[in-house]
């Protein structure tokens, strides 16, 4: 008799936490970061995965029923008419800079000047407010002009400042932040009632909640690469102190988004701390430690942190033993899966790395064998997931079920 | 004293470079040997990378060091000391892709080493690298790019630089996030390199074999 949804659902979670927690499951569990592929798949476009809940929504259901992997990667898809209302240049997206059958793409800049982090240490939520929200989102331009937005501290003697709202450009960008707000509504809706769907299809997903490492926010989102890399030599007090002011935030989003879903796993994407981004030296002073007091929160709250370690790894991993066994799940890309196997074995779970090339260039056999060559020596005693090592935007779908298919025959453990 | 200017780069000590560049310029000494210190210091800074003792933070950082001294010198410069290029370079990040990080690290240090370098930016078309590769005629050719959809387009590029028949009068390399040597062999390149120090190490090469 087939299985329910419902038994179907447990049985998935069961495999995974099984490999999270260090314990043979019954097979290698099998998960995919599916990005944008099910727009390809199902004949999409990628703008309509910006804008078309319905569409989208549609065609993820649609990829998880075809493919039955073990659980479902939510995509990193912010609604286009939510960006579009509020004028955002810090990325591009389908139909609004990149074309529309093609990913979003971030855009690098330095959002936050050299000399700016005392202004942010001292208020950040005013200069968050006048000094950032107007740079990267051109509508919110006018919100420069607002008063400091601590003096209403002075009670109703300031009341009048409100008169500021009011004025033509600053009521105009109010305007915008009321349209965009009631966008993203909808599209929350719309995205938290597709989750549901999908956790009824008998699909947990990986993670409810999602984070970053602190120093990635900073030079993301804030300083840029450039401006965080001349920090490091110029100004290296300050960039530590903005990773540690930031970090509290980083938990909080973690533990509040956990509580929202139910979900206790975490995803943390990584950028830039990788093995090419900086030595391990560096990473030891500039990324890991608030990087690691991140992660120990979430296990504190009985949390499971899933770092995706994009990019080389190999000359970090012994750093990961520092977190404690079997609480944390490490997403690898193009690190060395047997080190990472062999360095962390009994102590953290591996997911990967089925490379990208290989997905959208070449062969099922070839999948097939790779995915082999994985089960066989890091799927070993337990404590992997067989998955890509990134995003799947453009892979070939006979590769992606090679290597479901596959997973599922040959990463019997009994 | 021009070891020291050489050192002072090398080892990414800001304040003491500067101050040697603008006592030799005070002092008379001609600006294209303080250019030729600064050359000297960065071939061993991609020695340094090479060797995993530099990352990209140091390859940055001595990069604006590197501009520091080069706005310093500039004024003093007389417009014959233009120095003799290495060999040419077309690079750009290739259509559909925004990511510019990679893809200027690498123009830098070509740049750097002594290649004339003609970047196109980022989102290039394939018909825009054979219009250049038409014009500038270069030897190198560098195709950029962070994403998957990149593999099609360095694809699409290959094809186009071979139908416009230039595809014997230059070699190309590819690079970027996800871009490895197999999508090296579906895009027809000549080869992958992962990091700017070993793509200037064979372009180097390619251009004395030329």
């Amino acid at each position: 008799m087939a299985k329910t949804p419902a038994e179907l659902y447990r049985e998935r979670t069961r495999r995974v936490e099984d490999a999270i927690q260090l314990k043979v499951p019954d097979r290698v569990p099998l998960v995919v970061s599916f990005g944008l592929f099910p727009a390809k798949y199902a004949g999409i476009t990628c703008q309509d995965a910006y804008y078309d809940s319905e569409k989208w929504g549609a065609a993820v259901k649609k990829t998880l029923l075809d493919f039955k992997p073990d659980m479902y990667h939510g995509s990193a898809i912010v609604s286009g008419a939510v960006l579009g209302h509020l004028g955002c240049t810090q990325v591009k997206w389908p139909g609004d800079g990149v074309s529309p059958h093609h990913t979003h793409q971030f855009v690098e800049g330095e959002y936050m000047k050299a000399d700016e982090y005392d202004a942010f240490f001292e208020d950040p939520s005013d200069w968050v407010v006048r000094t950032y929200m107007p740079r990267i989102y051109k509508n919110l331009g006018p919100l420069k002009s607002l008063p400091r937005l601590s003096s209403m501290v002075f009670g109703y003697g300031q009341a009048m400042q409100v008169g500021a709202l009011a004025a033509p450009d600053v009521a105009g960008a109010l305007d915008a932040l009321v349209k965009a707000g009631l966008a993203a509504r909808d599209w929350q809706a719309a995205h938290n009632s597709l989750h549901k769907e999908i956790i009824e299809l008998g699909f947990p997903l990986v993670s409810g909640p999602s984070t970053n490492a602190p120093f990635d926010m900073v030079t993301d989102y804030l300083r840029g690469m450039r401006g965080t890399m001349l920090d490091m030599y110029r100004q290296p007090e300050k960039l530590i102190k903005a990773c540690e002011m930031l970090l509290p935030l980083l938990i909080e989003r973690g533990v509040s988004g956990a509580r929202r879903s139910g979900n206790p796993r975490v995803f943390i994407p990584t950028h830039r701390g990788s093995d090419g981004f900086m030595s391990l030296k560096q990473f030891e002073i500039f990324y890991w430690p608030t990087f690691k007091k991140l992660m120990m929160a979430f296990i504190d709250e009985g949390l499971t942190p899933c770092p995706f370690l994009e990019g080389d790894w190999t000359q970090r991993l012994e750093i990961l033993l520092e977190l404690p066994k079997g609480k944390v799940l490490g997403h690898f890309d193009r690190t060395d899966m047997k080190r990472a196997k062999e360095v962390l074995v009994g102590h953290m779970c591996i997911r990967g790395n089925v490379p990208s090339s290989l997905l959208q260039t070449r062969s099922p056999q070839e999948v097939i064998d790779y995915c082999k060559q994985l089960i066989d020596v890091v799927g070993k005693g337990g404590g992997f997931i067989m998955a890509p090592g990134c995003v799947v935007d453009e892979a070939k779908p006979e590769n992606i079920r090679a290597m479901i298919d596959f997973t599922k025959e040959y990463g019997v453990y009994h | 004293m021009t070891d020291n200017l050489v050192d002072a780069i090398a080892d990414l000590k800001e304040e003491e470079a500067l101050r040697i560049v603008k006592s030799k310029l005070d002092s008379g000494e001609p600006p294209a040997k303080i250019l030729e210190a600064s050359r000297k210091a960065l071939e061993i800074v991609g020695a340094r990378f090479a060797k995993c003792e530099y990352f990209i933070p140091d390859l940055v950082y001595s990069g604006e060091i590197l501009k520091e001294i080069s706005e310093l010198v500039k004024p003093k410069l007389k417009g014959a000391t233009q120095l003799e290029h290495l060999g040419k370079c077309v690079i750009g990040t290739v259509a559909g892709d925004i990511h510019d990080i990679g893809k200027d690290i690498v123009a830098f240090m070509l740049d750097a080493n002594g290649f004339e370098v003609v970047d196109l930016g980022v989102d290039v078309p394939a018909r825009k690298f054979v219009e250049k590769i038409q014009e500038v005629n270069p030897q190198v050719v560098g195709l950029s790019g962070f994403l998957t959809l990149a593999f099609d387009s360095m694809k699409e590029t290959v094809e186009a630089i071979r139908a416009a028949g230039l595809r014997d009068k230059v070699k190309i390399m590819v690079g970027g996030g996800q871009i490895d040597d197999e999508v090296r062999k579906y895009a027809g390149a000549d080869a992958y390199r992962p990091d700017a120090v070993a793509a200037v190490l064979l372009a180097k090469e390619w251009v004395r074999r030329a």
